[in-house]
């Protein structure tokens, strides 16, 4: 009986919920990985750039805050605009500064500088917030002792900003990871490359694969940055 | 910077704005679409907001939902729904949105209920209120503050989540981008992120205002303010 035959087959009868179009599909994860490992790939490079320039720039920012206090305002309130404009618009608004509809203006540099944009809202006042939130006495104590502005900012005020700045960190993270699906619109959504294609061929376990995927890579970038915290702030964990 | 000429020089082509396709009718998409999701949204999660926060239960539920917010991608959630047997219907859009401006409300509502002071409370109940009378009359305008701002900040969240719906073919606003990428149409593009940008602007500032509004206590904290400054000067004699 041929039904026989090719039932035998093994690539046939693993391929079936992929045929059969079905939400949870492990023979989709298998025969697709190379897929789910190139879109997985381009989502943690994508992050990961995004996050390490944006706390350098929200570093950079909260210092020129602190340091011209007139200034706070206007980081703050700018922040918080570009934080209030949607990412389609975002991502969109930048391709003309970027270079038009070109290689330049559709690449994944856009959608990092976007995310970039997004992480300054959440990092600069979560730095600003830790810095101010040193106790005056701690302070005083260092300047009493010797301490030069740039010795207290690095020895003293950093160190007891840690948490909160960490705490800010990994807001940020979960939710550039979640945003960067939104590259798509430029063909540089990473995983959400894979969610477009399954959506617009039907293809549900694309889809869903994908879309955990993402929630599991915004955890994982959660309890990393958790992870480094208690390594950093080795005080707090005797305290909790 | 010309494309920005271009895009603004695109707004203000009369065409653009007229027909099934053009800027008006997306627009009204837009904001009835927002204005319903919201409404939605506040009619399932305050409630429960309230009654979490009044019983003094579900905490971790009530904190965690936004963390699960936003760690879901809203892209993930549309396409997904549109596998479902809701397809393209307006429904998809509508479920993802309510779906993300939850999560705010809840989490303000319930933060808001649990943060009225515990002293004001037990005078409260000292003076024999009952628990319905207690939420009515104390809980309730206490918490309006954060209430207000759970509601600003799901306005301000469906606005966005409302564009990306045109990634997978839903209306609003949105559809202004991805047709420009379609056409490969750069001012077009432009266009269509100022007015997005613009609206979601608008919408923050005005729900600003709505909630100062609904500050019950703003009046009584400045005549507070303006009584501490009298005391001052009295005493200062300035």
């Amino acid at each position: 009986m041929p039904r026989v035959a090719l039932g035998g087959h093994a690539a046939t009868l693993a391929d079936d919920c992929i045929l059969r179009n079905e939400w949870v599909c492990p023979a989709y994860v298998v025969s697709r990985r190379d897929d789910l490992a190139a879109a997985l790939g381009e989502h943690v490079y994508i992050t990961v750039v995004a996050l390490a320039l944006g706390t350098l720039v929200a570093f950079g920012l909260a210092l020129v805050a602190r340091r011209w206090r007139r200034l706070q305002g206007v980081v703050l309130g700018t922040s918080t605009a570009l934080y209030t404009i949607p990412s389609l618009a975002l991502f969109s608004l930048l391709l003309p500064i970027l270079g038009s509809l070109g290689a330049a203006g559709l690449s994944a540099t856009t959608v990092i500088i976007g995310l970039v944009l997004y992480s300054l809202t959440i990092l600069v006042r979560g730095i600003l917030t830790g810095l101010d939130a040193v106790p005056a006495d701690v302070r005083e104590a260092a300047v009493g002792m010797g301490y030069s502005p740039r010795r207290l900012l690095w020895r003293v005020e950093l160190p007891l900003a840690l948490p909160t700045v960490f705490a800010s960190l990994r807001v940020a993270a979960v939710s550039t990871v979640a945003l960067t699906t939104v590259g798509v619109l430029v063909q540089h959504g990473g995983l959400g490359n894979l969610i477009d294609r399954g959506q617009s061929s039907n293809f549900k376990p694309e889809v869903l694969t994908a879309s955990v995927l993402c929630v599991v890579l915004a955890v994982v970038a959660d309890l990393l940055i958790l992870g480094a915290e208690r390594l950093l702030v080795p005080w707090r964990r005797s305290v909790a | 910077m010309e494309t920005f000429v271009d895009g603004i020089a695109w707004l203000f082509d009369s065409a653009n704005w007229q027909g099934p396709n053009g800027v008006a009718v997306r627009l009204v998409e837009h904001v009835w679409l927002t204005v319903a999701s919201v409404l939605i949204a506040c009619a399932l999660a305050i409630p429960v907001g309230l009654w979490l926060g009044h019983i003094g239960k579900g905490g971790a539920l009530a904190i965690n939902v936004s963390n699960v917010g936003r760690a879901v991608p809203v892209f993930a959630v549309l396409s997904i729904l549109i596998l479902t047997p809701l397809r393209f219907s307006v429904w998809s859009t509508i479920i993802a949105l309510v779906l993300f401006a939850i999560p705010p409300v809840l989490t303000n509502t319930y933060v808001g209920m649990r943060e009225v002071d515990r002293d004001v409370v037990d005078v409260a109940r000292g003076m024999g209120m009952d628990g319905g009378q207690l939420l009515r009359v104390v809980e309730l305008p206490l918490a309006l503050p954060l209430l207000t701002n759970g509601v600003r900040l799901a306005a301000v969240q469906v606005v966005a989540t409302a564009t990306i719906a045109a990634l997978v073919g839903g209306g609003g606003l949105g559809r202004i981008i991805t047709s420009g990428f379609g056409r490969r149409d750069l001012p077009q593009i432009v266009a269509g992120a100022i007015l997005v940008g613009v609206l979601a602007l608008l919408v923050e500032g005005l729900m600003e205002l709505v909630q100062r509004r609904f500050d019950p206590l703003r009046r009584a904290r400045r005549a507070e303010s303006r009584a501490g400054s009298d005391a001052v000067a009295a005493v200062t004699g300035s």
